[in-house]
């Protein structure tokens, strides 16, 4: 009988570590960030701290060249968006977003050799420039989400053509003919794994649906918004939380989601932060909608989007908030002047690239 | 008896078959065969079968079969019928009630309306097997305790499902049918609803839920305790009591003071096990009819405590600044 016992125990033992195997290991560090007893803490993982700093560390600058010189627009032709750079300037920025978006191809991944450097042949090249102005505009007009780091290319890129995270219009996962969609209850990674909606982003990040749900009186007084509306939301958080690699209360006091006067600052920043991406949607990427060729969109032709995993990438700072742009000055703001081959009509608040096919932005 | 000193039954508690006492003209309704199980033997009785079915217990099934059927084959046809993915996706998969935008009409089929029917065959279903458990008691000349706490369970199942979707105007209101799934509407239904747990009545059912957990584990352990002296018979010690249960009630009062009896402690778990479902209906039924916000209705009423602001300068609703200017 003591045998059998001893082989229920073992059972047991093994069973209980087949189950727990997918945890990380403990004991996790704990920041404590508000009042006692609120919960308002950070949790770390000691063990994954090491890779965190290394996939956030900046790379070395080039080095910086004084702003003398004739200007890149004199000497180039069709330079738009960053024609008030002199003409070291703007080398050494070209050279830059080799290193930071094309390593391996180099320049010929925008340009094609033998062609001049003017020419917008590839799609690539026109993508620059409307990410460079988004660049730009963000750094400018956003300093209540980037403010005192700011965003480079490399802050999304981090050396690949395409940043590792971004996001398209979801379509409904293979079903069977006639059944209803519900566009959750499927395991997705946009939902963080939960069954939550599996596409969080297109009526918050491009479209402006609300994203207040909670009641907001003591008693109810009209019409509140679906728990289905929750659901949604809850969604976004979620990725929210696991593109920062923070805990619900990084922003909130969980006891209360809504209430800003306990929400901690960084709820602010997002706030700023879920407007600043849906320009960037908006304003800068669907522009690139008509002419991105197929291998470059959604399964629906939208072009790849941002979200904050795109910037944030597992870091509740992008780059843990390093300070990479102040060595790029000329990503900081937008073109002070509007070269002359500019169309004038443009409506964006800085700069618009105009759409036409040769002399274009 | 010294058999009874282990964490497990060490007892084959078995017997020449026993179908149970003759009950008349509906015998025909006593059904199967009887088989012998070492290992349910382990468990418990090792017997298994006749079972009284019964023309409710046939519907029943019937009934909970339909259900099952409309909730499975929907969650296969939403992976295409591809049986891996159904595995795989099994978790997450659900029969999620209509879009808001329905009511309480009657969506289509694909909207909403399997949910509507699944609920209907199911809430049918666990209707007439609740009208067995009260039969069966009748038959067998017990009183009605395990029919009303069972029925405390179907009313927390069906203000959830039912109730109180009707009362919101919306069937979208209601839970869908899926492991996750509900665990997830579960979560999202606290955030709207502003945080159930300034919920009174939640807190009520928590206490009990918890309590009943603690209960059984006391009075479980209590009994297995005294077994060696026969308190396992303590049915029978409720009116003639025995050193077992002399010892057992010593225990607990020696250890806190006062003692429960051979029969109240039965009575102090049943009430436990029946108010965790009863008060936690009676939360959920108020909840966005009664109240919108449980956490501001705390405040309120004086239950949920102010703490010192996180940083120097409040923050303020960025959305309220940018309206203001």
């Amino acid at each position: 009988m003591k045998q059998a016992f001893s082989k229920v125990i073992t059972t047991a033992t093994l069973l209980g570590a087949v189950v727990l195997a997918a945890c990380e290991a403990p004991p996790p560090e704990s920041v404590q960030r508000g009042y006692r007893g609120t919960g308002m803490e950070a949790l770390y993982d000691p063990d994954r701290l090491d890779a965190l700093v290394a996939a956030n560390t900046v790379p070395d600058s080039l080095p910086a060249v004084p702003a003398v010189g004739p200007k890149a627009s004199d000497v180039y032709q069709n330079v738009q968006v960053l024609g008030d750079l002199t003409l070291g300037e703007f080398t050494r920025l070209m050279a830059a977003i080799t290193e930071w978006v094309s390593p391996e191809e180099g320049c010929n991944y925008c340009h094609v050799p033998g062609e001049g450097f003017e020419q917008d042949t590839l799609y690539t090249k026109k993508v620059a420039r409307v990410m460079i102005e988004m660049t730009q505009n963000a750094n400018q007009n956003w300093d209540s989400h980037v403010g005192g780091a700011g965003l480079t290319c490399y802050t999304c890129h981090r050396g690949n053509n395409i940043p590792d995270a971004t996001w398209t219009t979801a379509v409904a996962p293979a079903h069977a003919a006639r059944i209803g969609v519900t566009m959750q209850n499927i395991a997705s990674e946009n939902a963080v794994l939960t069954s939550l909606p599996m596409d969080p982003f297109s009526p918050y990040l491009l479209g402006d649906e609300s994203i207040r749900s909670a009641g907001t009186t003591a008693l109810p007084e009209g019409d509140g918004r679906s728990v289905k509306d929750t659901e949604s939301i809850y969604s976004l958080m979620m990725h929210f939380s696991d593109a920062l690699g923070v805990n619900c209360t990084h922003c909130h006091n969980s006891r209360a989601f809504n209430d800003w006067a306990q929400s901690s600052p960084a709820r602010e920043r997002a706030w700023h932060g879920i407007r600043m991406v849906r320009e960037m949607n908006n304003e800068y990427i669907e522009q690139t909608a008509d002419w991105l060729p197929a291998h470059r969109t959604g399964p629906l032709g939208d072009p790849l989007k941002v979200n904050c995993e795109t910037c944030h990438q597992g870091a509740y700072k992008p780059l843990l908030g390093a300070n990479m742009v102040a060595d790029y000055p000329n990503l900081a703001r937008l073109a002070q002047t509007e070269p002359a081959v500019q169309a004038p009509d443009s409506a964006a608040p800085m700069a618009a690239p105009a759409e036409e096919e040769n002399g274009a932005p | 008896m010294i058999e009874y000193q282990n964490i497990f039954t060490q007892v084959q508690v078995d017997a020449p078959d026993y179908p149970g006492v003759p009950i008349g003209d509906d015998e025909y309704n006593r059904v199967g065969g009887i088989g012998h199980s070492y290992w349910m033997g382990k468990l418990g009785d090792a017997q298994i079968g006749p079972i009284y079915l019964g023309p409710f217990g046939v519907m029943a099934l019937f009934m909970g079969f339909i259900a099952f059927e409309i909730i499975g084959l929907n969650m296969f046809a939403s992976v295409n019928w591809d049986p891996l993915e159904f595995i795989r996706q099994l978790p997450w998969l659900a029969l999620e009630p209509p879009p808001a935008q329905y009511g309480l009409s009657i969506p289509p089929l694909n909207d909403g309306g399997w949910w509507l029917m699944a609920g209907f065959f199911l809430t049918a279903a666990i209707l007439l097997w609740w009208w067995r458990t009260f039969t069966i008691s009748k038959r067998l000349g017990m009183s009605s305790y395990l029919a009303w706490a069972f029925a405390g369970a179907i009313w927390l199942y069906l203000v959830l499902g039912f109730i109180r979707p009707v009362l919101m105007g919306s069937w979208s209101e209601a839970v869908p049918f899926g492991l996750f799934p509900h665990l997830d509407w579960t979560a999202a239904f606290s955030l709207r609803y502003g945080n159930l747990f300034y919920n009174p009545f939640h807190m009520l059912s928590i206490a009990f839920l918890y309590g009943s957990a603690v209960l059984f584990a006391m009075h479980g352990a209590t009994i297995l305790a005294v077994s060696r002296y026969g308190g396992d018979r303590e049915i029978d010690q409720i009116t003639d009591r025995g050193t077992a249960a002399e010892r057992s009630m010593l225990f607990w009062r020696w250890c806190m003071g006062f003692n429960a009896s051979m029969e109240s402690i039965h009575r102090w778990a049943w009430w436990f096990a029946v108010l965790t479902v009863v008060t936690g209906g009676i939360g959920i039924l108020l909840t966005g009819t009664v109240v919108e916000n449980w956490y501001l209705w705390g405040v309120k009423h004086g239950i949920a405590p102010a703490y010192p602001a996180l940083e120097p300068t409040v923050l303020a609703d960025p959305q309220m600044m940018e309206a203001a200017q």
